[in-house]
């Protein structure tokens, strides 16, 4: 793929989704597609939709009609996904929780080690470069050996970017990633976000923080009552 | 908010007071002594021809025991009352006057002699040895059995000439809480031998056939009654009374309609009312007895073989542990993970472990099924602790493994790990620290659960601190030894268990 057509192709294509859970939809027929190189903000109202739309793009959410596409991976709506594909499509998509969700037992550098040697085979002395790389780079290499409960929510949530982006995903999913933190903080975040964008990442955050969206996103694209303005 | 329960809590206090008096009133099942009732102990669980309760009415005891005991209070003018008391607890029940009189088949023994007061003997017993029929020609005296295993009742004249056995002979003696399972266990080639006196032998092989009773007398003993210590003038009147039984033939009577009257009690009592001298037992030396040394002396002569059995306590509560948390991990990620088949039989299992006495699962595992599996003692104890255990350490994991939040399990999965890595590396590490207090109490419990597989004849702490008390005649410095070795054992566990969770919870920052 030529140059060019990497830095406009979509990574993700997300067409018709439709979730109901019980009598409930909370998609409704939702669509988004984010180029690579982009940094897209999901915004909306509480119950939008927007965490519900990021969980069924990382597979945590089976959906009953529609199609997600993740950068060759395709989430077919209405159908289980297979091990395969959501193997797969883990290899293509980070996700970063609105909490964190830092292993509590694991100290920040066995955070971000455990999927590259677990789930992508590489050899743990690769997996402790590459975390050491990433820590570093977020300004919490520090930190490396503390626990979880041991960060502030600005380090845990570097630590939580880092852990995700240590596969290298063509895609990086952040769930309110403002939402614990101060305006420095966010600054900080916003610094770093730019910073990825730099180097070619795509990203797709789901945010209420109006004036975060409009200081670093890309493009801005809204819901409501689960469906993409 | 606090002050309300306290105003509640004292407005009730007398109600509850005087509820929990009545409540210990009624479990304290011991009748108090009256004027007019001469209350007796025994053990019914004997069996007859001492003590057993009538097959017809079982509310009505009958066997030898039963009507001396009648004689004696109709002698003294009252009326016999029972109290129901586990042999081997008969002497301190007496001590602490909870009966006036224990007769249950009990033993003339010097320690008996030196620490209640006993009454003349009534009944000449000899110990005799039962073996298998086929080797009723290789095994004739205790020499013939070297390298063997021998059973007999805990706390008896017959344990302690095993164990002097086991010295010379090089024997193994095995302790049993009962008289009947040494004859089955014989029968099932479990042991070699029982040694045990000739009316118990005799009861048996009625009932239990494929073995004999060799005609050699190992030794001889005597049944007595016993009474507290500072009732010195009870038991004159009683062996007043049991003179008279033995004079007029009363006692004969008895004796014969329980078909235990030989050749051997004319002479005793003949002994007996002459005012001979009778020895606690023949065929055994006496003399080095506990009885002739301290409690302390006692204690250093036991201290080996408790910390002997205190090593068997820990053995089998490690490896009991090991096996419950292998199968309780097993069983709960069959409940977690399973189909709904498999939750149901896991379910099941644990329900039924937990609704029945651990004490019948030994019993079903060791003689229940001995006629399929035939276990050896401390196998089956190891596996019914385990087995057990297991259902309770199921329930602590599986808790625990419901407690790691989804959000975990969420980072995991989208990281790509494997539902099985999930397990492995995040859930079953964070319910690990979970489940580690409980499993710590579990086994400190189990430690002490360990005790219960004495009825499976395996010698650890508790059944050998029985035996030290026994035969010392008290339980001060036996159960002082026995709680120390105890809390020796379950203090480093609780120590670890805290610094483990000092070490988990510690900064490392």
């Amino acid at each position: 793929m030529a140059e060019t057509d990497r830095m406009t192709h979509p990574v993700l294509r997300i067409a018709d989704v439709r979730l109901d859970r019980g009598a409930r939809t909370i998609l409704t027929g939702a669509a988004v597609e984010v180029t690579s190189g982009e940094l897209v903000a999901l915004m909306g109202p509480s119950g939008s939709g927007k965490t519900t739309l990021l969980r069924a793009v990382a597979g945590l959410e089976s959906f009953q009609a529609g199609r997600i596409e993740v950068d060759g991976v395709t989430l077919q709506g209405g159908s289980m996904a297979t091990r395969a594909t959501l193997a797969a499509l883990r290899r293509k998509v980070g996700m970063v929780f609105q909490f964190h969700c830092l292993f509590e037992h694991l100290t920040a550098v066995q955070n971000v080690c455990l999927a590259p040697v677990h789930a992508h085979g590489l050899r743990p002395a690769d997996a402790a470069r590459r975390a050491d790389e990433l820590l570093t780079a977020f300004g919490v290499s520090h930190r490396a050996h503390a626990l979880p409960r041991e960060l502030s929510g600005g380090e845990a949530q570097r630590v939580a970017i880092a852990r995700a982006l240590a596969v290298d995903p063509p895609l990086l999913l952040m769930d309110e990633p403002t939402a614990s933190l101060d305006a420095i903080r966010r600054g900080e975040l916003g610094a770093l976000l730019r910073e990825l964008l730099a180097q070619g990442r795509t990203l797709l955050i789901a945010t209420h923080d109006e004036d975060f969206a409009r200081a670093f996103a890309t493009r801005i694209v809204r819901m409501e009552d689960g469906a993409v303005l | 908010m606090l002050a309300r329960p306290a105003r509640r809590f004292r407005r009730f206090a007398p109600l509850f007071t005087a509820f929990v008096v009545g409540a210990i009133a009624a479990v304290e099942a011991q009748p108090a002594e009256s004027p007019g009732v001469f209350r007796w102990a025994g053990d019914p669980e004997g069996g007859a021809p001492f003590v057993e309760a009538d097959p017809a009415h079982p509310d009505t005891l009958e066997g030898f025991d039963v009507e001396i005991a009648t004689l004696i209070a109709r002698a003294l003018g009252r009326q016999p009352q029972f109290v129901n008391v586990t042999f081997w607890s008969i002497d301190q029940s007496i001590a602490r006057g909870d009966a006036e009189i224990g007769l249950s088949g009990i033993e003339d023994t010097p320690t008996r002699r030196a620490t209640l007061a006993v009454t003349v003997p009534y009944y000449e017993f000899r110990e005799v040895l039962s073996v298998r029929d086929a080797d009723a020609g290789t095994f004739r005296t205790l020499a013939d059995l070297r390298g063997r295993r021998v059973g007999t009742l805990q706390g008896t004249i017959a344990y302690d000439i095993l164990l002097r056995a086991g010295r010379d002979y090089g024997l193994e003696a095995v302790s049993y809480e009962d008289d009947v399972h040494p004859f089955s266990d014989l029968v099932l080639g479990r042991i070699d031998a029982v040694l045990l006196d000739n009316v118990l032998a005799n009861r048996r092989r009625r009932t239990e056939p494929g073995f004999t009773i060799q005609p050699q007398t190992v030794a001889v003993g005597h049944y007595i009654g016993v009474v507290a210590a500072d009732r010195a003038p009870l038991r004159d009147s009683i062996n007043e009374i049991l003179r008279n039984a033995m004079r007029d033939g009363s006692l004969e009577r008895i004796f014969r309609k329980w078909n235990v009257w030989d050749d051997a009690q004319p002479g005793l009592f003949a002994r007996v009312l002459a005012g001979t001298p009778i020895e606690p037992a023949t065929g055994i030396d006496t003399q080095s007895g506990p009885l002739h040394t301290t409690q302390w002396q006692a204690a250093g002569r036991y201290l080996p073989s408790l910390v002997r059995a205190s090593v068997v306590t820990i053995v089998l509560s490690c490896l009991s542990m090991g096996l419950a948390v292998v199968v309780g991990v097993l069983i709960a990620t069959g409940r977690v993970y399973g189909g709904p088949l498999a939750r149901l039989a896991l379910t099941g299992y644990v329900e039924l472990i937990r609704g029945t006495p651990i004490l019948l699962q030994l019993f079903v595992l060791y003689y229940g099924l001995a006629a399929a599996v035939r276990l050896p003692a401390f196998a089956a104890a190891l596996l019914g602790l385990a087995l057990n255990y297991a259902a309770y350490e199921s329930e602590i994991y599986r808790s625990a493994l419901e407690a790691v939040s989804t959000g975990q399990l969420e980072a995991a999965r989208t990281l790509g790990l494997s539902e099985r890595q999930v397990l492995t590396l995040v859930r079953g590490p964070q319910a690990f620290r979970l489940a580690l207090a409980p499993m710590t109490n579990d086994f400190v419990a189990l430690l002490k659960d360990s005790s219960l597989v004495s009825v499976l004849t395996v010698m650890e702490l508790t059944k050998q601190t029985q035996i030290f008390a026994t035969n010392v005649g008290s339980w001060v410095v036996p159960g002082a030894l026995c709680a120390g070795l105890y809390l020796a054992m379950s203090l480093p566990v609780a120590a670890l268990a805290r610094s483990l969770e000092t070490r988990w919870r510690k900064p490392t920052a």
